[in-house]
């Protein structure tokens, strides 16, 4: 009896222990969120505040707009307040988002990029997958219980909504789209007895900038007799380096993020590349300077950055960061980015999308999507994209009479319809069957800074008179590889690496589970053996 | 004997379960935060990495001349003392330093975060990097920074260059601890005496850029809100400025396309 009663009680602390141990296990981490489920109805006798992590390029307009963008919405939702936080990089959003995913206090609605949605995704629940949401009858797009006039999910540009697919669902929405563009300093390629072709080589834009930077014995430059030229400018390497991969059908990753980039092409480019880094005739934005200053100073032929940077582009830019005594007279031409094969063009879609955060009231989540849906209409596509050279994402405003008549009025004034601008959006219109966008996958970010990384060393090591050779390119490769890690990427992507010994507690738990069942065997036996003793009585 | 069988199994499953417990307590954030970080901190790692002791060799160290001399794109070894400090991030610091004979901007230099917080205003330090232009700024990029401990240490006073602003003789100057007084506080646009972000686009945090002129001539002044964030006195002192309002000013002669001085005081006359 006093056996049994023991028994009872030791198996009562036994139980107590281990839902001890259960929860103790939890301590320390917080709970994850549960997968977002959208409620009935938005409940409109609720004040939600949510806030809007944003960017803008360094742009007062877009930041008008987005105010104002609020300001509608909170009109059709009183009980809605956004709050807006500005940003004028996508990384510093990307950075702060990822601090504040441990915490728990991400913001509702974010501009982002779908690489950056990618890493998020490490968190569980952390992004609100919209699929469904998407096909809600009450307020999903185009949903009957929202507000405003929402746009339809078939009115959303196909190849841009699924540019917001990761790992098969859609974690975002576009919100703006753009390319790159190379600006053309057109006087000054004529000059030097050229012909500007519709479409750019690789070898026109290198065999111009290397015509152009001859000297008189003076030491300034015959094509415009100043001290300074640098004939071809790079914004963004990363880009540069994607888009010459994609044109040449050479690896960069797989979709599941097998990293392809250090390969001989890779190479090949690079030493081209070189090549004229050594002369000068090429740098990058990191290196030198914005592409913008230098063009509209007559200190650059080529320029390429993205359309959403036209503005910035030509004498006649209105925006302009050198003092007007600097900007000389040529004229502009906006052509897609330099090309291997001319008569295939390829070009990068990039531009800002919106994803939303996981909260623990669904109620303010619902809040956070009526919002991002807002972004979607007419008022803030039309408006958002004349700001720079952007195209609506929604086949409603790139069709709307307003937009159609803002693209054929480019040149009518140098301010929002300033030819350059509009040359670039149309490159971008012209073009959207022949821009792609790379894979996304946890570290896919870092692998576009790898691609990037690789150009922006080589050209400082050229200035740097470091001889580039394959004991270069081999040190170059690890160091990249080791510096953004991809060599782990790689693994965690196919599965196939060896993860090395099990942690010690995997192995008690697993001896643990073979004692257990050890003695369950036996017992079987026992019972088995005894039942058959019986048996024979 | 079920009984027993069933104690003993408990206890062998409670044991195992409150060692793995205690596992995944270290190991759940970690798991987060390494996938996470993956994107975001292997720059500094990977630098960390990159740095070369340089022992006990003999180091060649440039005097300000030297410096000034150099050709850009060249290898540079200065040593110089604190003045400021800009930015830490990802083990890269950003700082402005200077000695005797001039003055030296030193752009995210590899330097963990015990060595930032060594580097209290005077403290000596010897960079080592390469000379560097960016948008006319001379600077010293992808540099290490060795705190010089037992050195002497060296505040320099600011350099009155009021009068050498529209001059050429002014970029001589460049990142040195100026001051400029008696300026006029001008129109930065639609009246407003002061923008967040170059042109209004920003929001407090910011830098706070604003104009003030001297001799009819106007010139762009900057409070780069790293350097001095929305808390100090000088970004509070700039948003309380009025067009029209006479100023004494000090900071850093940073160049951005032209000069384009990075504030730390301002004082209403």
């Amino acid at each position: 009896m006093i056996k049994a009663k023991l028994l009872r009680t030791a198996a009562v602390l036994i139980s107590v222990m281990t839902l001890l141990v259960s929860l103790s296990g939890c301590h320390g981490s917080r709970e994850a969120l549960n997968e977002y489920e959208m409620p009935e109805s938005f409940d409109m006798d609720t004040e939600y505040e949510i806030t809007f992590w944003a960017k803008n390029d360094t742009n007062k307009r877009q930041t008008e707009i987005y105010a104002q963008a609020i300001e509608d919405f909170e009109e059709y939702y009183p009980n809605i307040t956004v709050t807006l936080r500005l940003y004028t990089d996508y990384n510093d959003i990307y950075n702060d988002v990822i601090t504040n995913i441990s915490t728990q206090t991400t913001p509702n609605v974010c501009i982002t990029y779908p690489d950056h949605i990618a890493t998020y995704l490490t968190g569980e629940n952390v992004v609100v997958p919209l699929d469904s949401i998407f096909d809600d009858e009450k307020y999903g797009l185009g949903g009957s219980e929202v507000r405003f006039d929402s746009v339809g999910r078939d009115e959303i540009i196909d190849k841009f909504l699924d540019e917001c697919k990761v790992n098969g669902r859609y974690y975002g929405i576009p919100y703006m789209r753009s390319t790159e563009a190379c600006y053309v300093n057109k006087t000054y390629v004529e000059k030097l007895g050229y012909t500007l072709p519709d479409v750019l080589t690789w070898d026109f834009v290198w065999e111009v900038s290397e015509a152009a930077m001859a000297k008189d014995e003076d030491g300034n430059f015959l094509v415009n007799g100043q001290k300074v030229m640098i004939p071809f400018i790079y914004k963004s390497t990363d880009n540069m380096m994607i888009q010459m991969l994609r044109q040449l059908d050479a690896g960069y990753s797989t979709s599941t993020g097998s990293i392809q980039i250090f390969n001989d092409t890779t190479k090949e480019l690079l030493y081209e590349i070189a090549e004229h880094a050594k002369t000068r005739a090429f740098s990058t934005f990191k290196i030198s300077s914005y592409p913008a200053n230098f063009l509209n100073a007559g200190q650059c032929i080529f320029a390429v950055d993205s359309t959403a940077g036209s503005t910035w582009m030509g004498t006649d830019a209105p925006l302009v960061d050198i003092s007007e005594d600097e900007i000389v007279e040529f004229e502009t031409a906006v052509l897609p980015v330099p090309q291997f094969d001319p008569e295939n063009p390829e070009m990068i879609s990039q531009g800002p999308s919106i994803c939303i955060f996981n909260k623990e009231d669904p109620q303010e989540v619902l809040a956070s999507w009526l919002f991002a849906q807002y972004l979607l209409t007419n008022d803030v596509q039309i408006a958002y994209s004349q700001t720079e050279g952007y195209v609506p994402v929604t086949e409603r405003a790139q069709n709307d009479p307003e937009y159609l008549d803002y693209l054929s009025r480019g040149g009518e004034d140098d301010d929002v319809h300033y030819q350059v601008k509009i040359d670039a959006c149309e490159l971008l219109i012209d073009n959207i069957d022949n821009t792609f966008v790379t894979p996304v996958f946890n570290g896919s970010a870092s692998l576009r800074n790898a691609a990037g990384q690789l150009i922006e060393n080589t050209v400082k090591s050229c200035r740097r008179s470091e001889e580039i050779n394959e004991e270069y390119m081999t040190a170059l490769y690890a160091d990249v590889e080791s510096l953004y890690r991809l060599d782990q990427i790689d693994g965690s992507q196919s599965g196939n690496k060896d993860l090395g010994p099990l942690p010690t507690e995997a192995k008690i738990l697993l001896i643990s589970l073979a004692i257990i069942w050890i003695m369950i065997i036996i017992y079987c036996l026992a019972l088995y053996k005894r039942e058959k003793t019986r048996k024979k009585y | 004997m079920r009984k027993y069988l069933a104690l003993v199994l408990a206890i062998v499953l409670s044991f195992s379960l409150l060692l793995t417990a205690c596992g995944e307590t270290e190991g759940e954030p970690e798991s987060t935060q390494g996938n996470t970080d993956a994107d975001v901190t292997t720059v500094a790692e990977g630098e960390e990495e990159e740095e070369v002791s340089e022992g006990d060799e003999a180091v060649e160290v440039m005097t300000y001349e030297e410096y000034a001399a150099a050709e850009l794109d060249t290898e540079v070894v200065i040593e110089a003392y604190v003045q400021a400090k800009q930015s830490w991030w990802e083990d890269k610091a950003t700082i402005y330093t200077q000695d005797a004979d001039g003055a030296y901007f030193v752009y995210d230099a590899a330097c963990s975060q015990e060595d930032y917080d060594k580097l209290a205003e005077g403290t000596k330090i010897r960079v080592t990097g390469f000379k560097s232009e960016w948008a006319g700024e001379v600077e010293i990029i992808d540099a290490t920074i060795e705190v010089l401990e037992d050195a002497d240490t060296y505040v320099a006073e600011p350099v009155d260059a009021t009068e050498l602003l529209g001059t050429d003789e002014l970029i001589s100057y460049q990142n040195m601890k100026v001051s400029f007084t008696g300026l006029t506080v001008e129109d930065s646009g639609d009246g407003a005496a002061y923008l967040y972000a170059w042109d209004g686009s920003g929001v407090d945090g910011d830098d706070l850029y604003f104009k003030a002129s001297y001799n009819g001539t106007t010139y762009t002044f900057v409070i780069e809100s790293y350097l001095c964030d929305n808390t100090t006195e000088v970004y509070s002192a700039v948003k309380n400025l009025k067009v029209g309002d006479v100023i004494d000013m000090e900071g850093f002669l940073y160049w951005y396309e032209g000069v384009q001085p990075h504030i730390t005081s301002v004082t209403v006359k």
